[in-house]
């Protein structure tokens, strides 16, 4: 942040020295700004403040004489006298840090924390040298267990309140508390209602002391012997800023960076955990072919990259470009992705490039829309519209940010979902829309008629963001398009920001891995003479996205599918044609990071090494480009993706001029026209990172796309069906969790959640098992009664394993219906 | 007139045993006091405790007319909460007052809220008192069918609903602010003052008066009364008359309503109508003058009169109004620690130097007493106290959030500095104590001012 400007300054002395402060600022803040650090416990910038360990005790004149203030609690007011050095403020300090040693175990040679303990730094810096405490400490059972990934010790406890502010303030997850008094106080859970947060490793982050310790970190390492590197979490697209904690080529932990844009230091259990599928043993260290008897077996790169090679030259002499199809991407760098587009568009000359799996947005959408920033989504007094998505499930920091917006700053959210989702208990209007008919519970918001008149005026906003995300599998992604579409033409200020989920999406759009688009978010057309410089050539046509190239192999037309890093049979929606696809194609070849349930169709295996493992950039959901690092090497032979796209080049008689991430980058700034200006050197001196499009390109570069919706109608409601909804779960049964121990076990299956009232017209008993049927197929699930679902609607959760949804959606319907029958 | 003769203003019906009925209250001049009120303009209520100097009887002895002027103008809701979480170790006159007087103290809410502007008071008691709950949920019951309570009383616009809340048994809950979080449904624990006074940031970060329950008992009869009579009582700024509760080794424990600012201790503790004197007819070693927070006072300052500011220019209060009396042959370490474990145990645990500190005073006590004290322990308990209330000066400068922590300290200064030879035996020889205390004794000697004031 800027210096306060002079007149608007507020100023006080601190220690005898003039300090020009902000005003409304603490003294805390204060003085740490100007080079005075006053020891703290319980106070966190992130949280509202509490003065309860009473470490920043320090003399304060505010014109009535010297008196101890924690300085925590204390906002600066002119001509303040601070004195945090004084004979009577250092007494104080020193008598506080006596009191939290008292009882405080000297475990710290066995303790997680120690050698990074707040306390134990303080009492180097600020306490006394021995202990006048002869009497027994207090005992606890060392150390319980408050949740799958978190223990509790209380011993070492200081009840300085920062995780249970956490889960209250911040998290909104009142799972741990102050229980009993006196010196008997500690934190605890209560019987059978462990802390069980999405946001649980936080308060291993944030404890002062080794009172709360993450269970995958425990006893890995001394925090002397690690090294650090700061970059980007990529397990979901909101690009969390992270230091990755490793030693000895192994990475031991994620924490959480301050990123002021971004996740201010916090991280969800999935990010901060998952660090444990880098090196998971199912990784794939080497090339896999698939033998006549239809094993996968080990090879060299040279002969698995030759025959890959093979397989895709025959397919363009037989079929042109148009027969070689790439599905994913979306878990790769900016770089590879560059690569992977160059590779399948300026070599090989196909559009049927898709990084999404039917499961996304439309690309000319999520590319030409006004983008917000989170920041810009969660202003103070804004508006913040959210329609298919749920920020806890699918981008659980973001929804951190929305909660302190709404509960702390007065946002307004508004939520339109086709049941209640994590944000409906903080939104101000929480309306339910029928499946697949967002749009037309949009227009009637638009017209503000009766009861919908407040809502209206919630988005008449000089501030209004949408939050635009593909909540639901079962339903085509057309209706919130024409619902973004009629927003747009009513308020034309509104801006969007991106509910996509999955890692560097935007990132993999952004370069052009998605039909109809080059680099820098420009169409083909736009982009076709500047690319034919720069490539020497440019597919002609529009190509298939993922559906299109499934249906096509189905058919025959794709000799060579290339899976990068995707799953289609779990993750797209349409399980049945995912599968006629991967049995259509000629040859498929799958680079991965570890196999998944589409492996099994691959010829062709390409290991490749994942997050922690690769240097680069990624973009998140504001279009924000920030850096990844490299910690530890790769399992054995695995490569990275961009490696891997110029291999193949070579073998097809290309150089795609990539020899590592920095000239990829370089290419990329210099040839997109959303990138210009972001250079290696830019984006080095902005640790946030830079937007994507914001940037003014020069006048030679293609104009980025903008958006137009085409019309949309959506199908009546068909009274004898129920729609289906598809919900998704923080924790699900995909492949970086399921490799993840840690995580593996939070996973739930799932059940069909349907309203009572529903149950009881059709005669479907409320428990047991039911037959869900639509025309697609049919599968049997577990039925659980919800009254919060709205009636003509049922739930299935997306991806946790059997019975899973993706059986019973027609990717070519608008929307799914299903009937239920009761099984014998 | 003798100081024995002062009229009873709050305890007038503790010896009826229907006292806290309705038919009783109103038969004998109850809800008049309100009817004066809502005669006058709100402010003229105010100014009408004002000037009978009605000072708070929950311990802090502030002026009630003046605090409820803290509220910020023109911010409503307001709230009045009732402070019945009387839990003072040696205080038990508010429960008299809600058990055998339920109306009067319902009447005081009412006239509070008037002056007040408040449409909603809250009835905070103590978890414990099961019959003072019950009698004021009756009370609040037949009040509201009467009419006293509820929309439009007695055809004004003044409209008012009193909330009755059980605490569930902590002390710290007696403090304002805990209270304020307990009624919210929160773990009771203070909050801190700064920004959270009350009268600004309270329930629901609404204005909030919080009062004792003997200040709003006061306020039927200065209404029917009216201040002057209120205030021809008393001396200084101690006027009308108060409830003590007395307690320890005298003849008659009990509480007794006296004129404030006459009567001596001597008085309260000899006279046969209130404590009788020493039982056994022993000699007087020490007394608390105002609740087990209080710094102690000693045989020579029995001629002190129950004045809040003469007993405050000594280094003590009159508190909660709780004199608890120590004989010839008490322990006076045992003493000491039986207080500090109260004050440990009843820590809330929020800030560290009470719930570390409070703690560790009771350990180091009760080593001394199981006969394993050492010469330094003396110079440790008062540096820790030190580290608690900074300098143990009076008033206190504590390094808390609330007074509860440096409460633990009083008795621990008073016990070391009076009574160090009976230290000394427990520890096995005569100790030395190096740490400089500014305030303890605390207590000074007692000098009657009016020789000064006529010089």
């Amino acid at each position: 942040m800027p210096e306060a400007p002079a007149e608007t300054a507020v100023a006080i002395t601190v220690n005898g020295k003039a300090i020009a402060a902000r005003p409304g600022e603490l003294v805390i803040d204060a003085a740490e700004r100007n080079g005075v650090y006053i020891p703290r416990f319980c106070y966190h910038h992130r949280m509202e403040p509490v003065g309860m360990c009473r470490m920043c005790l320090v003399e304060v004149d505010t014109g009535r004489g010297m008196a101890l203030q924690p300085s925590c609690m204390l906002t600066v007011a002119p001509d303040m006298v601070v004195e945090t050095e004084s004979p009577v403020a250092k007494k104080a300090q020193d008598g506080i840090l006596e009191f939290l040693l008292i009882n405080h175990p000297l475990d710290c040679p066995v303790c997680d924390k120690g050698g990074e303990c707040p306390l134990q730094d303080h009492t180097v810096a600020f306490g006394p040298g021995e202990s006048r405490f002869v009497e027994e400490k207090r005992h606890y059972e060392k150390p319980i267990s408050i949740s799958e990934n978190v223990y509790l010790d209380r011993e070492r406890c200081i009840l300085c309140d920062r995780c249970t502010r956490f889960a209250k303030d911040v998290a909104g997850d009142t799972l741990i508390h102050f229980q009993d008094r006196g010196n008997g106080t500690q934190i605890n859970t209560f019987p059978d209602h462990p802390f069980a947060s999405y946001f649980s490793g936080n308060t291993v982050q944030i404890c002062p002391v080794g009172a709360l310790t993450a269970k995958p970190y425990r006893f890995k390492a001394r925090p002397w012997d690690l090294d650090v590197v700061e970059s980007t979490c990529t397990d979901c697209a909101v690009g969390c800023r992270i230091v990755i904690d490793g030693s000895r080529n192994e990475v031991l932990r994620y924490a959480g960076v301050d990123s002021d844009p971004v996740n201010w230091s916090w991280l969800c259990d999935k990010g901060r955990f998952g660090f444990e599928k880098v090196g998971a043993d199912a990784r794939l260290s080497a090339p896999l072919v698939k033998e006549t008897n239809g094993d996968l077996v080990e090879t060299r790169w040279a002969d698995a990259l030759t025959q890959a090679a093979r397989a895709i030259k025959a397919g363009l002499d037989k079929n042109g470009p148009g027969g070689t199809a790439i599905i994913g991407g979306a878990h790769l760098t900016n770089e590879s992705a560059y690569a992977w587009a160059k590779l399948a568009k300026g070599v090989i000359g196909t559009d049927n490039v898709d990084a999404q799996l039917g499961d996304g947005l439309p690309a000319a959408m999520v590319a030409g829309m006004a983008r917000a920033t989170i920041d810009e989504a969660c202003v103070a007094g804004g508006t913040l519209l959210v329609i298919g998505s749920d920020p806890k499930d699918e981008l659980a920091v973001l929804f951190l940010r929305i909660r302190d917006a709404v509960t702390l700053h007065k946002t307004t959210v508004v939520e339109l979902s086709p049941r209640a989702t994590s944000l409906s208990e903080i939104a101000a209007h929480s309306l339910r829309s029928v499946p697949g008919a967002v749009h037309e519970l949009v227009n009637q918001i638009i017209a503000g008629e009766g009861d919908l008149a407040p809502v209206r005026a919630a988005l008449a906003n000089d501030h209004l963001t949408v939050l635009l995300g593909r909540g639901s599998m079962a339903e085509s992604a057309e209706a919130t398009v024409a619902a973004a579409a009629a927003l747009l033409a009513a308020f034309p200020n509104v801006k969007f920001l991106s509910g996509l989920r999955r890692a560097n999406v935007h990132g993999a759009l952004d370069l052009g891995l998605t039909p109809g688009f080059l680099p820098g978010r420009v169409t083909l057309d736009d982009g076709r003479a500047w690319f034919t410089e720069a490539w020497d050539t440019v597919p002609a046509e529009p190509g298939l996205d993922a559906a299109g190239i499934l249906a096509a192999a189905a058919d025959g037309r794709i000799d060579t599918l290339i899976l990068l890093g995707a799953d289609p049979l779990a993750d797209f929606p349409d399980r049945e044609l995912a599968t006629r696809g991967l049995k259509g194609a000629r040859t498929v070849i799958a680079v991965e990071t570890l196999l998944n349930s589409s492996s099994a169709f691959a010829h062709i295996v390409l290991p490749a090494a994942g997050a922690a493992e690769v240097d680069g950039t990624t973009t998140n959901i504001e279009g924000r480009v920030s850096t990844v690092r490299q910690k530890v090497t790769p399992p054995g032979t695995a490569r990275p993706d961009w490696m891997i796209a110029a291999e193949l080049a070579f073998r097809l008689g290309a150089d795609l001029n990539i020899t590592d991430a920095a000239s990829a980058w370089a290419e990329i700034e210099r040839l997109s026209a959303a990138h210009a200006g972001m250079t290696a050197e830019a984006l080095g001196n902005e640790p946030d990172g830079l937007i994507v499009g914001r940037t003014e390109p020069d006048v030679e570069r293609p104009a980025m796309v903008s958006f137009s919706a085409p019309a949309f109608e959506a199908p009546a409601v068909d009274a004898y069906s129920l729609r289906l909804v598809t919900t998704r779960r923080l924790y699900d049964q995909g492949t970086l969790v399921s490799h993840s121990p840690s995580l593996a076990g939070l996973a739930v299956s799932g059940s069909l959640l349907a309203n009572p009232t529903d149950l009881d017209r059709l005669g479907v008993a409320p428990s047991g098992n039911v037959k869900v049927s639509s025309p697609r197929g049919a599968i049997t699930a577990a039925v659980e009664p919800d009254a919060t679902v709205p009636p003509g609607t049922v739930v299935l959760a997306w991806n946790q394993g059997d019975p899973s949804p993706n059986a019973l959606i027609d990717a070519a319907a608008p929307v799914t219906e299903v009937r239920l029958e009761t099984t014998s | 007139m003798a100081v024995t003769d002062a009229p009873k203003i709050t305890s007038s019906r503790f010896d009826l045993a229907d006292g806290h009925t309705i038919e009783r209250y109103v038969a004998t001049g109850g809800y008049q006091g309100l009817k004066a009120a809502l005669a006058k303009s709100p402010s003229g209520v105010v100014d009408e405790v004002k000037s009978a100097s009605l000072l708070g009887r929950g311990g802090a002895g502030f002026p009630a007319g003046v605090k409820w002027g803290f509220c910020p103008p023109g911010v409503f809701p307001r709230y009045l909460v009732v402070n019945g979480d009387e839990s003072e170790p040696g205080t038990y006159k508010d429960r008299l007052l809600m058990e055998k007087d339920p109306h009067q103290l319902i009447e005081g809410v009412l006239i509070g809220c008037y002056a007040v502007g408040c449409s909603q008071a809250f009835l905070y008691v103590r978890g414990e008192m099961a019959l003072a709950q019950e009698r004021i949920a009756q009370a609040l019951n037949d009040a509201y069918a009467a009419g006293h309570i509820g929309k439009n009383i007695y055809g004004t616009e003044f409209s008012v609903d009193i909330v009755l809340h059980w605490g569930a048994g902590a002390y710290i809950v007696g403090e304002e602010t805990a209270l304020i979080e307990s009624l919210e449904g929160n773990r009771g624990m203070p909050r801190l003052k700064p920004p959270f006074f009350p009268a600004a940031k309270g329930l629901y970060l609404q204005p909030t008066i919080v009062n004792n329950v003997e200040t709003l008992a006061n306020l039927p009869w200065i209404m029917s009364n009216g201040a002057a009579a209120f205030a021809a009582l008393g001396a200084e700024n101690s006027k009308g008359t108060r409830i003590f509760a007395v307690s320890g080794h005298v003849k008659n424990p009990g509480v007794y309503e006296v004129e404030f600012g006459v009567t001596t201790f001597r008085d309260l503790l000899y006279a046969p109508v209130y404590g009788g004197g020493i039982r056994h007819d022993r000699e007087l070693k020490a007394f608390i003058p105002g609740g087990a927070s209080a710094p102690w006072l000693y045989p020579e300052h029995l001629d002190v009169p129950l004045e809040a500011a003469t007993v405050g220019k000594l280094g003590t209060m009159l508190g909660s109004g709780a004199v608890v009396v120590f004989d010839e042959q008490t322990d006076m370490v045992k003493a000491c620690h039986r207080l500090v474990r109260f004050f440990a145990r009843e820590s809330c645990g929020k800030c560290t130097p009470c719930r570390e500190g409070t703690s560790w005073l009771e350990k180091i006590l009760e080593r001394i007493i199981d006969g394993l004290g050492r010469p330094e322990d003396l110079d440790l308990l008062l540096d820790i106290c030190d580290n608690i209330s900074v300098g143990m000066n009076w008033p206190p400068r504590q390094t808390t959030i609330c007074p509860l922590g440096q409460s633990a300290t009083s008795p621990i200064a008073s016990a070391v500095m009076r009574f160090r030879d009976e230290f000394e035996a427990y520890l096995g020889g005569p100790a030395e104590i190096t740490v400089q205390v500014k305030g303890p004794a605390f207590v000074g000697p007692y000098v009657h001012e009016e020789a000064t004031a006529d010089a």
